[in-house]
């Protein structure tokens, strides 16, 4: 039994009646990592020295009026900076990046709230991936079965909260980076609404797609990780300035004639037989539960891998330009004149996925191709947009599988780009759409590999999609199920 | 429409300031071309009186009064410089 079996509220009433301290549960994480890591490989840096002189101090301090997260061990996603302590992006071209000068206003927020970073993240390089097998260091593997890939990009940042190496964590979605990994490895994963996490100090890969959000063991965690991090940040323009509800407020008040939508595109051939049953398996759960479900159609869905990777590609090769190797990160020293630098620097420094999207976005802004390209991906992303506005005229949530198949082995498709891209096919729209979605475990394969379902809400309305994600959780048992990591040899 | 040439993809690796080597450029041609070739999935659509989307929410533009405000100190700023004299960035040189 491991410290982080207890939901958080548990963790409290042990921290506030002293049975525990933040110094056992920091402990508690170092001596998994120590553990499960060699197998896991989700950590890429710790920060053991600062995260036990940090919990010494807060186990000094006063018990009453504590944060709802005092003490608890964070994991933190590598592109996400953190003052003082190496941010990679698990890329060789930051591999000396090891003093950022300031955190992120996310990290800022949580050190407000008194959690304990462990460490930092692995990933896909600048989060370009889906496997976590284009990370630069060693690839993170599924802790259900080391064989398989943890999903990526925020593959780390699953696998470390699925392995219970960390209490809980921050990952980043540009295409489905939190939710598919976290169907992967059978935890709960949320991307809010666009512009309700700051963006701030989170090294950008595709700027109008990109949001940072919580992976958690369950929902209601999932809600108060939620909590912390959301809010309007004036460091941010993108950042939106709205009243944020109280998420937990209205968590426990089921779903008694909530209104689902069920996309007949996101069950349609290509979805693994197995997957389509555990979410109909879940509807039904929903029906016992009081609500009701209808098949809705997105038509425009089939088209959005493909207008996702033209911008999020062209917003790359923007955003990555700076990368020169002049104010920080790895400069080659095998040039002689500063054209050579830039571009010996950004070769040595890069890896083959980073390169072949910084030449496709690259491609489609350059002059002569910007229309046929990009302008017209940011039609048919109009189009997508309005699929899912048009849904939610009349349904409260949509729901379907976060990815098409469980888990694959690693290895499996590394080498077929297109095909990997097409495993963020029922993840993509949602970032597209700029609307919060979510994956909880719904059950498992044949191969006992976990199968995640999406829940997807409207534009900042996060309080109703983990209310759904909430009640299907607590009548089922998907998510007491643990991987059997050993960590004994 | 695509069929990329190995012209235009060393074109573009100069543009997004990449130095690739010549069976890169083999590869990258035939893996850019596939992609592309994908993306022009999209021709399939009439987007003739569609807007297109820039960004999803309501925004307009984000105005703050521009006062100095404490940031980073210079030191600070190059603390991670892969190269650095005298208080500045070093670089090669940029003229021949």
């Amino acid at each position: 039994m491991s410290l982080f079996d207890y939901t958080l509220k548990q963790l409290q009433d042990k921290l506030h009646n002293k049975e525990i301290t933040v110094s056992d549960l920091v402990a508690e994480s170092y001596k998994r990592i120590n553990a499960v890591d060699d197998q896991v490989k989700a950590f890429l840096t710790l920060d053991e020295e600062r995260a036990k002189a940090r919990a010494e101090e807060l186990d000094q301090q006063d018990g009453d009026a504590r944060s709802l997260l005092y003490g608890l061990p964070i994991g933190i996603k590598d592109n996400i900076v953190t003052k003082g302590l190496r941010t990679t992006c698990a890329s060789q071209f930051l591999d000396n990046f090891t003093d950022p000068l300031y955190d992120a206003t996310v990290v800022e927020k949580l050190d407000k709230e008194n959690t304990v970073t462990i460490g930092k993240l692995n990933m896909d390089e600048f989060a370009m991936g889906s496997s976590n097998e284009n990370s630069s260091y060693s690839a993170t593997r599924n802790p259900w079965n080391t064989d398989y890939v943890p999903g990526g990009s925020s593959g780390g940042s699953a696998a470390a909260v699925a392995a219970k190496e960390v209490f809980f964590s921050l990952g980043s979605d540009t295409g489905g980076s939190i939710r598919q990994p976290a169907a992967f490895c059978g935890v709960v994963g949320s991307k809010p609404t666009y512009g309700l996490v700051s963006r701030f100090g989170l090294v950008a890969f595709a700027s109008s797609l990109d949001q940072i959000g919580p992976i958690t063991r369950t929902v209601e965690d999932n809600a108060h990780l939620m909590q912390a991090i959301v809010g309007h940040d004036p460091m941010d323009a993108t950042s939106a300035d709205i009243d944020i509800p109280n998420y937990t407020e209205t968590l426990y008040q089921g779903v008694k004639g909530l209104k689902i939508a069920v996309p007949s595109e996101y069950l349609s051939e290509g979805v693994d037989p197995e997957v389509k049953q555990a979410v109909l398996d879940a509807l039904k759960v929903y029906e016992d539960l009081g609500a009701t479900w209808e098949e809705v159609s997105l038509p425009h869905s089939r088209y959005a891998v493909a207008a996702y990777y033209l911008l999020s590609s062209s917003e790359a090769s923007a955003n990555l330009a700076r990368f020169d190797g002049v104010r920080y990160g790895v400069r080659s020293q095998q040039a002689d004149n500063m054209m050579d630098m830039f571009k010996r620097s950004r070769s040595e420094g890069f890896g083959d996925e980073v390169k072949r999207r910084i030449m496709l976005g690259t491609f489609a802004l350059s002059s002569g191709y910007y229309d046929a390209y990009y302008k017209k991906a940011q039609k048919v992303r109009t189009l997508i947009k309005n699929d899912f506005e048009k849904v939610f005229e009349e349904y409260d949530v949509i729901v379907g599988p976060t990815t098409p198949t469980p888990a694959f082995k690693v290895g499996e498709i590394i080498d077929d780009p297109l095909t990997m891209y097409t495993n963020d096919i029922l993840t993509i729209p949602v970032n597209l759409a700029g609307v919060p979605g979510m994956s909880v475990p719904c059950g498992f394969s044949s191969d006992g590999l976990p199968i995640g379902l999406q829940i997807i809400g409207k534009h900042f309305d996060e309080a109703t999609m983990l209310r759904t994600a909430y009640a299907f959780e607590q009548a089922t048992d998907h998510h007491k199920k643990q991987p059997e990591l050993g960590g004994a040899n | 429409m695509s069929n990329i040439s190995k012209e235009q993809v060393r074109h573009v690796a100069h543009l997004a300031r990449l130095a690739i080597s010549d069976e890169e450029v083999e590869k990258m041609t035939k893996q850019l071309d596939d992609i592309i070739h994908y993306a022009e999935s999209l021709n399939e659509l009439n987007t003739e009186d569609v807007e297109p989307t820039t960004h999803v929410l309501d925004l307009k533009n984000v105005m703050r009064k521009d006062e100095p405000r404490k940031w980073i100190e210079k030191e600070d700023a190059l603390k991670n410089a892969p190269d650095k004299q005298d208080g500045q960035f070093r670089v090669p040189s940029i003229l021949e």
